[in-house]
Order: structure tokens, then C-alpha cells, then sequence
């Protein structure tokens, strides 16, 4: 089964419903493609055109999921795209039927995922990702009355103990391992961006009562079967807590295996673009957290510039480009601020695990020498996350290299990924690319 | 509110909506998802679909990403 389009669009979070609702506007054929169950997101995960108006962005995601239903722009939720099969064309599964889907314009609005940092008793059930702990509140878990810490780095941080406590739960401190003086740094930045400082302080007032300490982290979690204790230090001395979660991520990684299995040139991390958001790799665009972490308010702009570009209207799109600076530069900011200091690479012990999904303890990797030893000699990276979690952390604590992929880039049936044209090269190749 | 149902995680029983994943009902259940190739516990951590730690069986059905689904009534999740 195959389809085609005019405009395809990977990712239904903010940069993806903009530019699909303005490329569909224009009359284009568009189809937007998501893996969750609904367009949203992360950062209106489980918001529906009735929620409240008081959650935080919910006023711009019921503006633009309306703009978005008021065209005939086709939605596939539960939709993994697994390979890149000819050139305009992808195979996508749902459902574990795979199909094809061609088009004359892509635009990749894949997002981000939460970086997490291993030390002991990271791989204990209570123990989840700050971002992780947010998506599991917004989808039915009850955390009224649970002791909570918050730890680890990025703005998020606020955001998330802010949610929690929403929903009832006992938030006992935020942990921010980034110094005091990376954040007054940041905070200047601020100035410039007026919507930020009224987000940033509304976070502030409701926070009142929880303390936020800069400078700390978690440097283990204890419990037998579930987390009962995490351990914090500020670098000199040593405390503990008593809690129910640990709620542990650090910053955002940008999700590149579509870009990278495309070709798209990479950038001290990120898709390289130029104006109108296109990619190295023509009729391709690359929008929101892929080109750089920056929030909500980038991502929609740059996928109001994709859509438009792909709609033909350059003008438009050159007219939206100039405030992209601002943007870009915030972004870069955030990126500073949240640098990881030195002292997290040394929490983990030889047993501490570093790859979840085949349990590889750091002491296993410590006798490879890159990601591609390690994937061989220890199958690190090579369980069913695909390196999307132990990649990052490998990346910081070895300094390896850990960004290639080969298809399926997502977890498919065999049935998917037989029907490929090219299986025999694929084969041939394992070795040479793992 | 929607209207709340039960359904079973391994023994026990718990009540959700049909807003409620499966792996926050595994959670409140207090089980953990599945059994680690060395065999530690294991629990949901990104909740977005990428880390695979919350797969499960669901209605027979193994390796669920439990975090992407949503309860049904008379569900049945056993841990894997």
C-alpha cells in the first residue's frame, strides 16, 4: 500500500501542526505523521480542545489545533516511520501493517526526548525521568500525597515540580545541578524575551514553598524493590531524603534518527539550516527541538516558516525568518546554562547499569574505546530503545560518538522490514555500520 | 471525569478511566513492568514511548509499550 502527498510532515508537537496547518491552508495535500496516540506532542501531551485554558500553552494549542481541523489535513496517529526507502519516500508502520508514503516535501518536526544521566539506583522502579514522571501524571497516575524529589537540569525542572504539585503531590526540592552564577547569566538573557520572564515567574509564585537549590544532584537512589531514598550533595556535603519518586532528567537531546537516516548535515548537534528552515538534504525541512532545544515559541515559528515555504509563499516565510534570531540565540543560551558539570560522570560504580534494555555496566564499557566497540563487543545500545537512552549518556560520559543509525529506526516487525528492496545490502553491511 | 472501570494488573485490581495509560495503572498497581536480562525490576521512565522499559503483555499481547495505551475495560496486563 502506498500514498503520496504533497507535504509530509513527522512529528504532530507544536512545529508540526503549524507548519501542516499552514502548508494544508494553502490547499496542500499534507499528511502528519505521529507516533503517540494524538496530535499534541510532549508539551501538550493529553490536551484535548476542551481542556482547561489555565494549563500552561493551552491557549495556543487550542488556536492551533483548530487552525489544523479546519483543514484536510490527514492525521496518522500511532504512526512509527521506520525507514527511508527511495528518495521521497518512507515506510511508516501502523498498527504492524507497514505502508509507503511518498511526497514532494518533507518536513521533520521530530522533537526531543529527556537526557538522563546514570548513578546507582537509577534503574529502580520509582526512579523515572523528570519529563518521564510529568507524561505519566498527564496520563492518569495519581501522585496525590507522594514525597517527590525533582533533580537534574533545565528549565523543565520548574515546570515539572509545578505540575506535580498541582496534581497533590509533596515536591521535598528541586535539585539543579547548574551553578547559581550559569543561571544569573541566563536570567539576563531574559530580559529579552518578556514572554519568558511572565512564564518563568508565574512558575516562581506557585513554587513558593518548594526549595529550588542550584548547584546539586543526585548522586545515588537507594530502595530494594522500589525507590525508598535518594542521596544529594551540593559538592561538599552529603544529605538524604526519604521519597516516593525521584524525578531525575537532564535537559533535552535532540531526536535525530530521522534526519540522520535522511542525510541531513549535522551541527555541533543539531540539523544544520539554512533559511526557511531546509535541511542539507533538498525538499527536506527540519523544524522545532531538532535544530536546536529552545521551547514552544521557536518551534512554532519555524514550522510557520516550513509550512510557508513548502506553501510556496516565501515572501511570507522570509517576513516570519527575521525574528528567528532571537530564537536561535535563546537557544543557545539554554544550552550553556544547562551544561552538564564534570562531577556526574564519576556516580556510577563498576556494577551500575549503564544500557537498561541489556543490562551493561559501566565497568564493561569502560574497556571499549568508541560506541561502535561497545555496541559489538558488549551489545550496548543494541536493545529494543536502540541506543535512544544510553547514546546521550555514552556521549557525556566517554565522549563517544554515539549518533547512527540504520533502519528500521524504530522497533518493526519482520514483515516491515523484509520488504525492503535493498535486504541483501543491508546484511552485508551490519558490521561495517554498527 | 470519565466514568472509571477496573482492570487487572497480574493479581490485583485497579481503578482508572479510559484516560488513564496503562503503565500509570501499573504504577498505582505497584507492579513493575518487566523482568531485566539480569533480572532487577523494572518500571516506566521516559513516558513518552522511547525507553521500552514499560513493556508488557496486554490481553496476551507481549512487549506492549504500555505508556502508549490507553485502559480498556476488563483489560488484563501481566508483567514481563
Amino acid at each position: 500500500m502506498s500514498s503520496m502527498f504533497d507535504v509530509v510532515v513527522v512529528g504532530a508537537g507544536p512545529g508540526g501542526i503549524a507548519s501542516a496547518a499552514i502548508a494544508a491552508e494553502a490547499g496542500l495535500r499534507v499528511c502528519l505523521i505521529d507516533d503517540n496516540r494524538g496530535p499534541g506532542g510532549q508539551i501538550w501531551r493529553g490536551m484535548r480542545p476542551q481542556s482547561n485554558t489555565k494549563r500552561p500553552h493551552a491557549r495556543e494549542f487550542i488556536d492551533w489545533n483548530e487552525r489544523l481541523g479546519g483543514t484536510t489535513c490527514t492525521m496518522w496517529a500511532d504512526t512509527q516511520v521506520i525507514d527511508y526507502l527511495a528518495p521521497n519516500t518512507l515506510r511508516v508502520e501502523r498498527d504492524g501493517e507497514s505502508c509507503d508514503v511518498s511526497y514532494r516535501k518533507l518536513i521533520i518536526a521530530t522533537g526531543a526526548r529527556e537526557r538522563f544521566l546514570p548513578f546507582p539506583g537509577w534503574t529502580l522502579p520509582g526512579v523515572t525521568g523528570a519529563g518521564g514522571l510529568q507524561a505519566l501524571v498527564k496520563s492518569g497516575l495519581e501522585v496525590a500525597e507522594k514525597r517527590v524529589v525533582v533533580a537534574g537540569t533545565g528549565p523543565l525542572l520548574l515546570a515539572i515540580a509545578a505540575g506535580l504539585r498541582d496534581a497533590g503531590a509533596k515536591v521535598l526540592a528541586i535539585y539543579e545541578q547548574s551553578p547559581t552564577s550559569r543561571l544569573i547569566n541566563l536570567s539576563l538573557t531574559l530580559l529579552s524575551h518578556p514572554g519568558k520572564i511572565v512564564e518563568g515567574i508565574g512558575y516562581a509564585l506557585t513554587l513558593r514553598g518548594i526549595p529550588y537549590r542550584t548547584g546539586c544532584w543526585v548522586t545515588s537512589a537507594e530502595g530494594s524493590t522500589h525507590l525508598t531514598q535518594v542521596t544529594v550533595t551540593n559538592g561538599r556535603t552529603r544529605w538524604t531524603h526519604d521519597c516516593d519518586y525521584l524525578a531525575s532528567g537532564f535537559h533535552l537531546v535532540p531526536n535525530l534518527e530521522l534526519p540522520l537516516l535522511l542525510g541531513c548535515a549535522i551541527s555541533d548537534g543539531y540539523v544544520k539550516t539554512s533559511e526557511f528552515q531546509q535541511s542539507s538534504v533538498p525538499d527536506v525541512a527540519c523544524v522545532g527541538e531538532v535544530t536546536g532545544i529552545g521551547g514552544l515559541d521557536k518551534a512554532l515559528l519555524e514550522g510557520e516558516i516550513a509550512g510557508w515555504f513548502a506553501a510556496g509563499r516565501e515572501n511570507k516565510a522570509r517576513e516570519l525568518s527575521r525574528r528567528l534570531r532571537k530564537f536561535q540565540d535563546f537557544a543557545h543560551r539554554l544550552d550553556q546554562a544547562f551544561a552538564l558539570r564534570s562531577e556526574l560522570r564519576n556516580l556510577c560504580q563498576p556494577e551500575t547499569i549503564v544500557c537498561r534494555c541489556e543490562d551493561i555496566a559501566f565497568s564493561s564499557l569502560q574497556r571499549c574505546t568508541s560506541w561502535r566497540e561497545a555496541k559489538l563487543h558488549t551489545r550496548c545500545g543494541m536493545g529494543a530503545c536502540q541506543g535512544r537512552i544510553c547514546g546521550p549518556q555514552t556521549e557525556f560520559l566517554f565522549d563517544w560518538r554515539s549518533v547512527s543509525v540504520r533502519p528500521p529506526i524504530y522497533p518493526a516487525s519482520v514483515s516491515s522490514v523484509a520488504g525492503r528492496p535493498d535486504t541483501a545490502r543491508g546484511a552485508s553491511e551490519t558490521l561495517e555500520h554498527v | 471525569m470519565t466514568d472509571s472501570f477496573i482492570i487487572k494488573v497480574n493479581q490485583s485490581e485497579v481503578r482508572v478511566t479510559s484516560e488513564t495509560s496503562v503503565a500509570a495503572a501499573m504504577m498505582m498497581a505497584g507492579a513493575h513492568c518487566r523482568i531485566s536480562v539480569r533480572g532487577e525490576h523494572r518500571a516506566p521512565l521516559c513516558g513518552m514511548g522511547i525507553c521500552m522499559e514499560c513493556r508488557a503483555t496486554v490481553n496476551g499481547l507481549k512487549h506492549q509499550r504500555t505508556c502508549q495505551l490507553l485502559c480498556a475495560p476488563a483489560m488484563e496486563v501481566v508483567t514481563e
